[in-house]
């Protein structure tokens, strides 16, 4: 009985990286407006050199996208996020 | 099109060019945030704010929230200072008398950095929404 569990053969490969479906969290929990005050939540939508993360990774819509990078350029020039830095996260 | 009288029979000419004025005059909504210098004292600053205020007032503005966020860090040093008071206003002012306010800004030493945005529909009950939570939670507290 020990060795059966590693005698398993599989008839088809298991599929390791299961694509988990993206969704634009915008839409998904219906927020119209992205406040350029708030930067712990624009933190979300950069990355560590506070570069802002393209929709490809953040599943964000265009629609959306347009409103999170007008809020922190907005929030840049305010100076509560930095242009360039490292280790923000 | 019988029905339509000409508009100069009706009004005469101040009153044509008074109706076109009221068109021309849009109210929105605006919001500020500027940076101030943290060499001021505390009633420096609090003068410094009164004379934006003051002419805010002078322009007919209708003041819709007023809120001092006190000293902040910066995220990155402007004119080698690394902290600053913010200062934010909404207000609905005539677009038309927003030039001028900017330009009161630019001249003014003790302002770092400045920020106006015109408010759309969602932003304006965002910001309602938010003040509102913020009412709740000081009831909440002086009940406590």
């Amino acid at each position: 009985m020990a060795q059966s569990s590693s005698d398993i053969k599989y008839l088809t490969p298991i599929a390791v990286d299961t694509k988990k479906k993206k969704y634009c969290r915008f839409k998904k929990s219906g927020i119209k407006y992205i406040d350029y005050k708030d930067p712990d939540f624009l933190l979300k939508f950069v990355n560590e050199q506070g570069k802002i993360l393209p929709r490809r990774i953040t599943g964000t819509s265009t629609k959306y996208q347009k409103k999170v990078s007008q809020a922190v350029k907005r929030a840049r020039h305010l100076s509560l996020m930095p242009y360039v830095a490292d280790l923000l996260k | 099109m019988e029905n339509f009288l000409p508009l100069h029979t009706v009004f005469n000419r101040a009153e044509i060019l008074l109706i076109i004025n009221q068109l021309i005059r849009n109210m929105n909504q605006y919001e500020t945030v500027f940076i101030m210098t943290p060499v001021l004292s505390e009633d420096q600053m609090k003068e410094a704010v009164d004379k934006f205020r003051k002419h805010l007032k002078s322009k007919k503005a209708e003041l819709v929230l007023d809120e001092s966020w006190g000293l902040r860090k910066l995220a990155y040093p402007i004119q080698k200072k690394s902290t600053g008071f913010y200062h934010l206003f909404e207000y609905k002012m005539d677009g038309q008398e927003l030039q001028e306010f900017e330009v009161m800004y630019k001249r003014d030493e003790r302002i770092l950095r400045f920020l106006t945005v015109k408010l759309d529909k969602h932003a304006i009950a965002y910001n309602e929404k938010k003040r509102k939570k913020a009412a709740e939670e000081k009831v909440v507290e002086e009940e406590a």
